[in-house]
């Protein structure tokens, strides 16, 4: 017996599953499943996470819909992955937040956005806020740099250890034995797959979206994306380190690594989050689960603001539309932190560990 | 939308791999093609849906196949399970064909990859469809497609016009666009045997055929093979032989397909509905054994048996989609079973009183044996003794049928008289018993559907040019 219904339904799959295995070729999560009779809860979540969700081994099954075997592997791990979130999430009282992701997300940044503006007003008379502001230091005009760094190094750190504490029951639900510790070359290989993201691509083909014909799209946007995410946040890291060790301050010219590095990155942040809505939008509702779309959904707007109001700030930090713009682009990519540890950006986190899981087990069973 | 009112060059009647690949390469040939599938577009396929490998020979390992597997070797295999039931002719050409198979169905878009888990035997004989048999269909049903075949499904032909061995138009069962006959000026039938055709079955099983299970769809019924047959075409073929293979008693009536399988019949004793043994289980090694233990369910009274065994060994075998029915004794599990506790009590007492020593080894025929009871069990014999004991019912399931449509060796077919059809084919499942009289040996059904598949549109769209 499991905790869940959705865990009762993958064990019921992975059995019907482990007596056909014409999938095992499609990504990770067969092998996986050949490597047991049986399933724990735990077992179950870490399949569920090691799922890309490609859509591959449904239109290659036999026993999918409408047959009576009712064999529908990538939509009941995806909302087996998504329960999963909430139940290994810390501090349990937020695992609600999944359930109704997108207006807790909303929330949060609406929020942050009127608390950016209303501190900026605030501490400043209006002339500040509705200045123009150039220079090096400009921004800070607006907020000591100081306070902006503690601010978001709070945040940040704040889901740091909300996602630690989170992918440590996950680790300790999935591995054996309770604590194990991952070695360096299964680290190694799980960062190669997610890097390539090897297992979204139905064992070669591509993924399956609207209908039965394979395609590289999602894999190109989620690559756009996060990689996006990726330079952007190394812009970010970069400016810090010029502003604590070479005491230049933003903003930088248009040629310095931060704006570069911040200006590539929030390219692909912008057109990956759109194209990844794109194709969540004409995927085939019987891969997915419908009832969290909202927290995809929510983590990719998050992530095209962050982009857009820091590509719009870039643009216009010499007019007085900086102020209010600053305050935007702070208060959006303030709840995009506090909100991480509550939203889809686990899936990232999660699928990596069960990444490293899996390259573990394959080793020990004498698998390259 | 189709243009039913036009005269096709090609028409391929069936759904399955056969058919596709007639299809594709009647089409490259330059013909016009359109394909009557009789199945909805999900059970598209017949067999083809089922299946996960092909054998073909080859000379030199691959990336995929451990080593050689020569002609020669593939037609000793081929005799050894027809018993010589076959036409060396034609089977030696689909041996040699089968080789240049290997690569022409890759560039159909189909995919290979190693050898299953579990299926290690065949590593080195039969290439495995990434993602089984309906991955490889889909393949060939988006490359068909692309290519510009014409495909309907749901397209039940009701009747053939032949006239002297010459194929004129079908009529559909239901008209499509208002269209109810379809002309061509080359037919190939691809479209199976009768194995889901029950009442076709019991015309050589009696009322045992409503014990079956038929392992494909409910679409395999055989109506174009007896249309075939009924207007001119010479058979080929045992009429009353089937595949027919242990399968779990508890699967659906259809379409259980690979994994409602057993192989667990030699790790223990498999007795009828008595309660009483019948056959050595531990006669030969898989697949041989995997093969004949359907024909020998169907024997029994009921067409039921139970396969027999305990807990020391449930973990030889691959997982099953049913699980083992559990008794804390052997009388427990006899009531649940609803047998004879005190019969299947002595039978096991008698089996284990039987069992002499040895030393256990599941892959090679070893010297595990009973002595003294009949029947016998030659190799893998151990005592069942370890509670909770087990069991699986089983059932005879059937796969496919032998009887079929003469041909040569392109894929024509030959009417009673002995002349060729002047422009009717028969690739895949409706020919096989060519090839195959007798006796099954894994994947020889794909290779024959493909390379005759493939011969078939390629003369078949010769034949519409001329």
């Amino acid at each position: 017996m499991h905790g869940t219904r959705i865990l009762e339904e993958a064990d019921r799959l992975m059995t019907v599953c482990n007596s056909c295995r014409y999938c095992e070729g499609l990504c990770a999560v067969f092998p996986a499943m050949e490597m047991r009779r049986a399933f724990s809860d735990g077992d179950l979540n870490y399949l569920a996470n090691l799922c890309h969700g490609c859509g591959a081994c449904y239109t290659d099954c036999q026993f999918s819909p409408p047959h009576e075997f009712n064999v529908n592997v990538p939509q009941t791990l995806a909302v087996a992955r998504n329960e999963s979130y909430a139940a290994y999430v810390w501090p349990r009282a937020f695992s609600g937040a999944f359930a109704r992701n997108g207006l807790v997300i909303s929330i949060v940044a609406a929020l942050s956005v009127a608390a950016f503006i209303f501190g900026f007003a605030a501490f400043h008379d209006r002339q500040v806020l509705f200045g123009v502001h150039t220079g090096p230091g400009a921004f800070y005009k607006l907020m000591p740099h100081n306070a902006m760094a503690a601010l978001f190094g709070a945040a940040f750190l704040y889901a740091i250890v909300a996602l630690f504490m989170g992918v440590r029951a996950f680790w300790r639900d999935i591995g054996e034995p309770v604590g194990m510790r991952a070695d360096a070359g299964s680290i190694w290989q799980a960062i190669r797959d997610a890097g390539e993201l090897r297992y979204l691509d139905g064992g070669g083909v591509g993924c399956f979206n609207e209908d039965d014909r394979p395609t590289d799209r999602r894999k190109i946007y989620h690559h756009l994306t996060f990689y996006g995410f990726g330079l952007c946040f190394a812009s970010t890291s970069v400016a810090t380190l010029y502003h604590y060790f070479l005491a230049r301050q933003a903003p930088y010219p248009w040629w310095d690594l931060p704006v570069v590095l911040g200006t590539l990155g929030g390219i692909g942040l912008l057109i990956g989050p759109v194209g990844l809505l794109l194709e969540k939008w004409k995927r085939d509702p019987v891969l997915v689960d419908e009832k969290r779309l909202g927290m995809d959904v929510a983590f990719i707007v998050m992530l095209f603001l962050t982009s857009l109001t820091g590509m719009a700030l870039l643009f216009l930090r010499a007019t007085p539309a900086m102020g209010p713009l600053l305050a935007l682009h702070l208060g959006v990519v303030f709840s995009l932190f506090v909100t991480m540890p509550y939203g889809k950006f686990v899936h990232g986190i999660y699928r990596f560990v069960a990444l490293v899981r899996y390259a573990r087990e394959r080793r020990m069973m004498g698998h390259v | 939308m189709v243009d039913l009112k036009r005269r096709f060059d090609v028409l391929v009647i069936g759904g399955g791999n056969a058919a596709l690949c007639a299809a594709i390469s009647a089409r490259r040939a330059g013909a016009s093609v359109l394909v009557l599938e009789g199945a909805p577009k999900f059970y598209r396929g017949g067999n083809t849906r089922h299946t996960r490998n092909m054998r073909c020979a080859h000379d030199a390992a691959t990336d995929i196949l451990t080593g050689p597997y020569t002609e020669e070797e593939f037609w000793q295999d081929l005799l050894l399970v027809t018993g010589g039931e076959t036409d060396e002719e034609l089977a030696k050409f689909m041996i040699r064909e089968s080789k240049d198979i290997l690569n022409w169905i890759v560039e159909q878009g189909v995919r290979w990859q190693p050898s299953l888990g579990g299926t290690l035997s065949l590593g080195r004989t039969n290439s495995f469809f990434l993602g089984g048999g309906r991955a490889m269909l889909n393949a060939l049903y988006l490359t068909a497609e692309q290519l510009g075949v014409q495909i309907i499904y749901d397209a039940e032909v009701a009747d053939l016009h032949i006239e002297d061995g010459m194929f004129l138009a079908a009529h559909l069962k239901q008209p499509i666009d208002g269209a109810t006959e379809i002309r061509a000026s080359a037919l190939v039938a691809a479209a199976g045997g009768f194995e889901a055709n029950i009442e076709w079955l019991k015309e050589y099983w009696g009322e045992a055929a409503d014990n079956f299970l038929i392992r494909g769809t409910p679409y395999n019924r055989g109506s174009i093979l007896k249309m075939l047959l009924a207007k001119g075409v010479q058979d080929i073929g045992d009429p009353t032989q089937c595949h027919a293979v242990a399968i779990d008693a508890r699967a659906p009536k259809f379409d259980g397909g690979i994994i409602t399988r057993h192989d667990s019949v030699v790790f223990g004793i498999v007795v009828n509905k008595h309660a009483q043994r019948f056959y050595d289980e531990g006669e030969d090694i898989w697949p041989k054994r995997y093969a004949i233990w359907g024909r020998l369910v169907a024997a029994q009274p009921d067409q039921i048996a139970y396969i027999i065994f305990d807990s020391a060994v449930v973990t030889s075998f691959m997982p099953t989609l049913f699980p083992p029915i559990a008794g804390g004794t052997i009388a427990e599990l006899a009531g649940k079973l609803e047998l004879d506790p005190v019969a299947l009590e002595k039978t096991i007492t008698d089996f284990n009183a039987a069992v002499q020593p040895g030393t256990f080894d599941h892959t090679i025929l070893d010297d595990c044996r009973t002595e003294g009871i009949m029947p016998q069990k030659t190799h893998w014999a151990r005592k069942i003794e370890a509670a909770p004991y087990l069991a699986y019912p089983v059932r005879p399931g059937i796969t496919f049928t032998y009887l079929g449509t003469r041909v040569n060796k392109q894929s024509r077919m030959v009417m009673k008289d002995g002349k060729p059809s002047a422009n009717m084919f028969a690739a895949g499942e409706i020919m096989a018993g060519n090839v195959l009289g007798k006796g099954y040996a894994a994947g020889i059904g794909m290779t024959i559907g493909s390379v005759f598949g493939r011969v078939a549109g390629r003369e078949a769209a010769k034949n519409a040019k001329n």
